[in-house]
């Protein structure tokens, strides 16, 4: 027991749970935390410019580095920044604590200045929150937070803490125990379930693997490796899980979904058995639910009870963590196989042969930079380096071909967006993963309507030295609304053009306190890149590409994932591969 | 899409209802009552819902119950295996010369006078709810004044009797 303030209480809880940075801005609610600060504490603070961006920041931070990430902000206005980052890691599943100051105990309820009901705003988008009146209850609360965000299936959280609370004394001891009797994520799986799902597979003549970002969340991606490579299952990887299967492994069909593959698509929905990984059937990836894969019994494996027969009902359900499951399975799926060896040659053919037929494409032309050409030559480019590269993303066509053309062979390498698609992610998750991974090459491909939604942050990144190369994929134009406007609503472009030239993203970069790099021309692209890669500053490059590309293939909204289209002159000859 | 009864045993913490509520609400369930009330033990609420919709649904709605850390315990009241009661107070119209016959009314049923006025009394009735809504049906053509109902609790029967517990694995 040490006589503290809560403001010291809630640093001294901070370094217990291992927090080697925060990411933050402080403001008059929050003021005695951050004089904490100022007497001392071995977390490392990151001065974000705006709450938003600490809140990505620590999105990235935990993303990149398997532990929880934290931010921090004042009341009012600070946690209402703080909100967007919050909904992101919620539909994500990324495990955030965020610690907000709230007016003094007896101003809450009186419309106080920078007053706001934060855990009301927050709570259908937080796992849990506590407001913290009393400061005695700081290392408790602090510690539920942090097991709340990390155990299960993995989430945001807030601890609002009134001002006089931080400013009051306390006996600190930290809690080794949570108090939560309610909250008791599954802790086993159901060995029966497995076996169940071990014969399902056994006796499968088309299955696939469905995987998607709680493989990632449940550190499982060396065990589904195993399961993959011992039964010879062709898998999919949705956008979340991209890295959870090496990119380069044969068995690996990448990504399904709107902007997948017709390959992934096709193998998904002609599949006799879809083993579901650490994924929610998100409407990206099943298209209209009715037509989705409707020959396909289910196994779903998920450590959230409520996303198994959410959407798609479950033939074999398998709730709990996906690592012991998954080994497990693999087990079995072994005794079984040496009894009697499945043939699934065929099927394998198959789908070999949609790959063979249908490889992501788009067709360069005589002096224009394509977009897919910038993002090609970043993933050659970087592959002949040396260390880890992390990728991150805002959200649009960018994000799309990313997926498509970056290569990820580790878990932790590609970190975007997914559910709430929030653009303005990229730049601020990329400063949070440099943080976490200070050895890695990290690069946010974004664009231009991205980058405005949160450029502030580059000075961060150039202050803080925690220097991420970003490259704007910079058509002028919010691309993927323009083309929905394109394709859906008749060529009327409302409000979406942008224009390339302004503002001058590498002239920005500068007076931000980065390094600033224009390209418009394939000539120029590979030299402009390594200079960026090289400077060893915080880059940004501006690379101008054709507005008018779109990205393909696409599965129109509503429709069937297995009528993805693909290049328009692919519409006006359809081939009939598909039985 | 039918009628269930859920129970939930909820941590007495601040906020703790909100949360149940405003899940419902988030994920377009409809709840037709709720009351929430303390229990044997002072530190756990108990929140009886009755809500309208598929057996898929009240799965779903269960799971996602559980993923509230103030919830401690799901259960559905199935008819039959449970006691559900509630209380109804019903202000009638009651002129001198119809008293009578509306008191004579109110005992069939077991209904109290729990008040009484110049032109009105009312009404205090506890009974499974389908009895209050064969009492509020008598009274109507009276003229009804204000009606409060409590909304329904329940408690599971006591003994053992086969009965679903959503807090078992879903596995």
């Amino acid at each position: 027991m040490t006589r503290m303030l809560g403001s010291d209480a809630i640093l001294r809880s901070l370094e217990a749970e291992g927090v080697e940075v925060m990411f933050g801005i402080p403001g008059g609610a929050i003021l005695p935390t951050y004089d904490a600060i100022a007497r001392g504490t071995s977390v490392r603070h990151v001065l974000a410019r705006h709450e938003q961006g600490a809140g990505h920041m620590a999105e990235g931070y935990a993303r990149a580095s398997g532990k929880a990430g934290v931010a921090i902000a004042t009341s009012g206005p600070g946690a209402t920044n703080l909100v967007t980052a919050i909904a992101d890691a919620w539909m994500d599943s990324t495990p955030i604590v965020c610690i907000t100051g709230q007016v003094r105990s007896d101003l809450i309820g009186t419309d106080a200045f920078q007053e706001t009901d934060a855990t009301g705003i927050t709570m259908p988008i937080v796992k849990h929150s506590w407001l913290v009146l009393d400061a005695r209850e700081l290392p408790q609360a602090i510690k539920s937070a942090f097991h709340v965000a990390r155990s299960g299936r993995p989430g945001p959280v807030l601890v609002d803490i009134a001002k006089d609370a931080q400013e009051a004394e306390l006996n600190f001891s930290y809690p080794d125990e949570v108090e939560l009797p309610g909250w008791r994520p599954p802790s086993k799986v159901h060995e029966r379930q497995v076996h169940l799902a071990a014969k399902a597979i056994a006796e499968s003549r088309q299955p696939i693997v469905y995987a998607g970002g709680g493989v990632i969340n449940a550190e499982a991606s060396a065990e589904l490796l195993a399961l993959v490579e011992a039964a010879r299952l062709p898998a999919v990887v949705t956008l979340m899980g991209k890295g959870c299967l090496p990119d380069s492994h044969p068995l690996n069909y990448g990504a399904p979904g709107m902007h997948g593959s017709k390959y992934a698509n096709w193998a998904l929905n002609k599949s006799d058995l879809i083993i579901a990984v650490g994924t929610r059937f998100d409407d990206r990836v099943t298209g209209k639910v009715s037509a989705f894969a409707p020959g396909a019994k289910v196994i779903h494996f998920d450590i959230d009870a409520a996303e198994v027969g959410k959407i798609r009902a479950a033939d074999i359900p398998v709730v709990g963590p996906l690592k012991l499951a998954l080994a497990q399975l693999t087990h079995d799926v072994k005794a079984l196989q040496a009894q009697r060896p499945a043939d699934r040659s065929a099927w394998h053919a198959q789908i070999e042969q949609w790959r063979a037929l249908y490889p992501y494409k788009y067709r360069k032309a005589e002096g224009v930079l394509k977009p897919q050409t910038v993002i090609e030559r970043l993933r050659d480019l970087t592959a002949e380096r040396e260390g880890d590269h992390i990728w991150t993303t805002g959200v649009g066509q960018h994000q799309m071909w990313a997926m498509q053309y970056i290569q990820c062979q580790k878990p932790r390498t590609f970190i975007t967006s997914g559910g709430l698609g929030t653009m303005g992610y990229g730049l601020p998750a990329a400063v949070g993963a440099k943080a976490a991974r200070p050895d890695a090459t990290v690069i946010c491909i974004d664009g231009d309507g991205c980058f405005q939604m949160t450029c502030q942050e580059l000075a961060t990144a150039a202050l803080e030295r925690l220097p991420i190369v970003v490259v704007i994929i910079n058509n002028g134009w919010l691309g993927m609304v323009r083309q929905w406007q394109e394709l859906f609503y008749a060529e009327r472009y409302a409000e979406t053009h942008l224009t390339k030239q302004v503002p001058d993203y590498a002239q920005l970069a500068e007076a931000l306190g980065a390094a600033g790099f224009m390209v418009d021309n394939e000539d120029d692209l590979d030299s402009t890149i390594e200079a960026a890669l090289d400077c060893g500053r915080t880059a940004v490059i501006d690379a101008r590409v054709d507005p008018a590309e779109n990205c393909y293939p696409m599965v129109p909204a509503g429709a069937a994932s297995v009528d993805i289209i693909e290049l328009p002159d692919e519409l006006e000859n359809p081939e009939r591969i598909m039985g | 899409m039918s009628h269930h009864t859920v129970s939930v045993e909820l941590e007495n913490k601040p906020g703790a209802l909100a949360r149940v509520s405003q899940m419902f609400a988030r994920r377009g369930y409809n709840i037709q009552s709720l009351a929430v009330g303390p229990t044997e033990r002072p530190d756990i609420s108990r929140l009886t819902l009755r809500v309208d919709c598929s057996e898929h649904s009240l799965e779903q709605l269960e799971k996602q119950m559980h993923k509230l850390v103030n919830v401690l315990r799901v259960v559905e009241l199935r008819p039959g295996e449970s006691v559900e009661r509630e209380l109804a107070l019903i202000t009638v119209s009651a002129p001198a010369d119809k008293r009578g016959e509306l008191i004579a009314l109110g005992e069939v049923f077991g209904a109290r006078v729990a008040d009484l006025g110049r032109d009105a009394l009312t009404f205090e009735i506890v009974g499974r709810p389908e009895e209050l809504d064969a009492f509020e049906e008598l009274v109507r053509p009276h003229g009804v004044k204000e009606l409060a109902r409590t909304g329904r609790i329940g408690l599971r029967r006591p003994g053992p009797r086969p009965s679903r517990s959503s807090t078992a694995a879903v596995s």
